[in-house]
């Protein structure tokens, strides 16, 4: 996911899951049944946890610039296991 | 978010926090419930009432308990657990309190009932001062809930009374 994507999958995430608890327990209060209540809830959370957590390809619609391997290969790590400061540089 | 297994985490905290809040209120809803139970025992019968040897007074009565405690079942009720307790003062204690009988109500339809019986447990006083007292006798009910706090409360019935002499 890139970033905008993270950021829309926490929100669906807490809005969806507000929104199943309170219709779980107005629907529970209503039917007098406190099974209800459990079912509905535990209905929504397995739906939002299908929407939310995979990682869609809609969450994915900003992508991220990564750099060219050409870019990359300009500029090589240095194959010493020693320090490796050096940093390749952007332009 | 980074990732699919911080994303479950992430949701499944929340979910179960959700939950918690979900299920206070809902205990906090049964304060709601206005309460209208009622109930009457009736002593049909002293079975016995005898010293045992050396020791305390002991009584075996029959009575016919019949009560109305539907009003008290809500949403977030998982049973009604009722008991019968005879309630008297003695020289040595202030406060006597013996459990005579009990039951649990697991539904709602089952609260409405009447039950012909004689004491589920033994009625022993600490002492021999039975002879010609008098007693109440106590229906107290606690409704247990399904998530949440328990309610007790009782309908005290006074007027009874143990006989003068040992029989």
């Amino acid at each position: 996911m890139d970033w905008q994507g993270q950021k829309l999958a926490e929100q669906i995430m807490q809005i969806m899951l507000l929104v199943s608890a309170v219709i779980s327990f107005v629907a529970g209060y209503v039917l007098g049944s406190f099974q209800m209540m459990m079912i509905i809830y535990a209905g929504g959370v397995t739906l939002t946890a299908l929407i939310t957590v995979p990682n869609w390809p809609f969450f994915n619609r900003h992508p991220l610039n990564w750099l060219d391997p050409i870019e990359a290969e300009k500029h090589p790590k240095p194959q010493v296991a020693g320090s490796s400061k050096k940093k390749g540089s952007k332009k | 978010m980074h990732s699919f297994g911080y994303r479950l985490n992430g949701l499944l905290t929340f979910s179960v926090t959700i939950l918690a809040i979900m299920c206070a209120i809902a205990s906090l809803s049964d304060n709601l419930n206005s309460r209208s139970p009622s109930a009457e025992i009736q002593v049909m019968n002293i079975n016995w009432f005898q010293k045992q040897p050396q020791a305390n007074d002991e009584v075996s009565l029959t009575m016919n308990i019949s009560a109305d405690l539907q009003s008290l079942f809500t949403w977030n009720t998982k049973q009604l657990f009722i008991f019968v307790a005879a309630e008297y003062d003695t020289p040595k204690n202030s406060l006597n309190q013996v459990s005579l009988w009990d039951a649990i109500i697991p539904a709602k339809v089952h609260a409405k009932f009447w039950i012909h019986t004689s004491n589920k447990y033994r009625f022993v006083d600490q002492g021999k001062y039975l002879r010609g007292k008098k007693f109440n006798l106590t229906l107290h009910w606690h409704v247990m809930p399904k998530t949440g706090k328990m309610f007790a409360d009782k309908i005290v019935l006074t007027g009874y009374s143990f006989p003068e002499e040992y029989r």
